[in-house]
């Protein structure tokens, strides 16, 4: 134990996302900069003005589940549990006993089973149907994906979900960060899902005005918006000692978490919301400015939170900003809104373990006001000790996690 | 529709996302004259679209890059008897 309490290692990841279908391919991905946005194929695309967004694409649900599972599990829920089974699979944890009594389960989501709201409420009014399936309430419910995790794999402790928006996964990792340090879980399953591609999810961001009608290009000048994407990522946070007893491989240790409210505009973001997020992560995990070498930004490739961001980074680190390496793997995967922290949190974790930054691509002109390493186009390899990863939502809501490389 | 009528239901439109009278707004005012802010910019479109049946092409992370003029309630007048008569 330190003076906060225990350490917090995690011990198992796995993902289905636009990038890949497991954890080693997305990061082969990441590696390579390659993009995974491109025209949307769902209904009635033709009546959207953004169509284009990160969608997984060949996507077989019946490849991986039964029609029992299918009747109850909305797409967020179905990546949900197929990231899981990766991470768990990886941990190689059973949760049987006093584990499986103490050990929970933390997600994030933002629109839940908003497929399964676009569908049955189509078929309702569209359609004129006066009847819809009997599963409907809970396969579309956004604690539907945290439950039935809890019940594959038997986490019989605290299960909840968090939805902040952008800062869903975000604060839903913090908040297993949090209970496995202070000792009331051993192990946590944490991440987040979002499948928000569907035509009423993407018809309703677009009303905002704010969606790139081409690609998404994070701190880029030319940047004309945030494409949408769908997917999940789940991890295995364990306590350090109880993986050390059994062995376990530790990917990396997280360290801080902070998060902040800005409590001031439900959409514009705010500079010192952003900093004082950042900051405190660094204090929460004990560690030195200048140690952080990498920070996964939010950056979404709007006008306004790339230059707020940049600006909160600058104002945080000072002269060491322009040393620290900055890029937004959005411009990948699209923006993941409630899954995305736990997606973006993958190329933290490549870039502690494997030390290779994950590009911004897309990168196309220099923004004076995003005048931060950015990582163009090409990923890195570089030693990093410790990266942060951000993610600021609409309402003001910011949550910031500090990991560190653990020593092999 | 004569060009009058546009001119007052677009003033119409934006006096009252700025929640003044309509003989408050002049023509050579801005939307920063105005006090309407980014999100307002969007809400003042969403509601010309609606008022006139027309699409704004308007992306509110490159303001200037669109054909859409909102330099001055004027230039907005004249951006929507645009879209009107090409619509037309």
């Amino acid at each position: 134990m330190t003076g906060r309490g225990h350490r917090v290692v995690i011990t198992g990841a796995g993902t289905i996302n636009p990038l890949g279908t497991d954890v080693p391919g997305t990061l082969e991905a990441m590696r390579e900069g390659r993009c995974g946005i491109g025209p949307l194929d769902i209904r009635d695309v033709d009546r959207l003005s953004v169509k284009i967004g990160g969608q997984v694409r060949d996507y077989d649900e019946a490849a991986h589940f039964n029609r029992q599972q299918i009747a109850l599990y909305d797409r967020f829920t179905q990546f949900t549990l197929l990231a899981a089974r990766e991470a768990i699979g990886q941990a190689g944890l059973e949760f049987t006993g006093a584990l499986a009594d103490q050990s929970g389960v933390v997600f994030g989501t933002s629109g839940g089973g908003l497929n399964t709201q676009d569908e049955n409420y189509r078929a309702v009014y569209e359609e004129g149907k006066n009847r819809v399936h009997p599963f409907i309430v809970p396969k579309l419910m956004n604690n539907a994906a945290a439950s039935h995790v809890s019940m594959e794999w038997n986490l019989r402790g605290p299960a909840f979900t968090v939805a902040t928006a952008c800062a869903s996964s975000n604060h839903a990792m913090g908040q297993a960060f949090q209970m496995v340090r202070s000792g009331l879980a051993p192990v946590m399953v944490t991440g987040g899902s979002e499948s928000m591609l569907c035509f009423g999810g993407v018809k309703a961001w677009e009303g905002l005005r704010v969606m790139s009608k081409d690609a998404c290009r994070p701190f880029s000048l030319n940047r004309n918006g945030m494409v949408q994407g769908e997917g999940a990522a789940v991890f295995v946070f364990e306590e350090l000692d109880h993986a050390k007893r059994r062995g376990a491989q530790v990917l990396a240790e997280v360290v801080g978490f902070a998060m902040t409210s800005d409590a001031s505009d439900i959409v514009t973001p705010s500079k010192q919301g952003a900093a004082r997020a950042i900051a405190g992560a660094i204090r929460d995990a004990r560690v030195n400015p200048d140690e952080v070498c990498y920070i996964n930004a939010h950056g979404t490739g709007t006008a306004a939170n790339d230059k707020t961001e940049c600006a909160a980074v600058a104002d945080v680190f000072g002269h060491h900003a322009d040393a620290l390496m900055i890029s937004s793997t959005k411009s990948m995967h699209g923006h993941l809104i409630g899954g995305t922290g736990a997606v973006e949190l993958l190329a933290c974790i490549m870039a502690l373990r494997d030390g290779v930054i994950a590009p911004t691509i897309g990168y196309e002109e220099p923004d004076p006001e995003c005048a931060l390493d950015v990582v163009p186009n090409v990923a890195r390899e570089a030693r990093v000790e410790v990266a942060l990863s951000n993610a600021f939502a609409f309402g003001g809501l910011n949550a910031v996690l500090a990991l560190r490389r653990f020593p092999t | 529709m004569t060009q009058s009528t546009v001119q007052e239901r677009v003033i119409g439109i934006l006096a009252e996302q700025a929640v003044l009278e309509p003989s408050d707004v002049a023509l050579d005012m801005t939307l920063d004259d105005l006090g309407i802010d980014s999100l307002g910019l969007v809400e003042s479109i969403f509601a010309i679209e609606e008022e006139f049946d027309i699409s704004v092409p308007f992306n509110a992370n490159e303001p200037q890059a669109s054909d859409f003029d909102i330099s001055s309630v004027a230039a907005i007048v004249t951006a929507v008897q645009h879209l009107l008569a090409d619509q037309a």
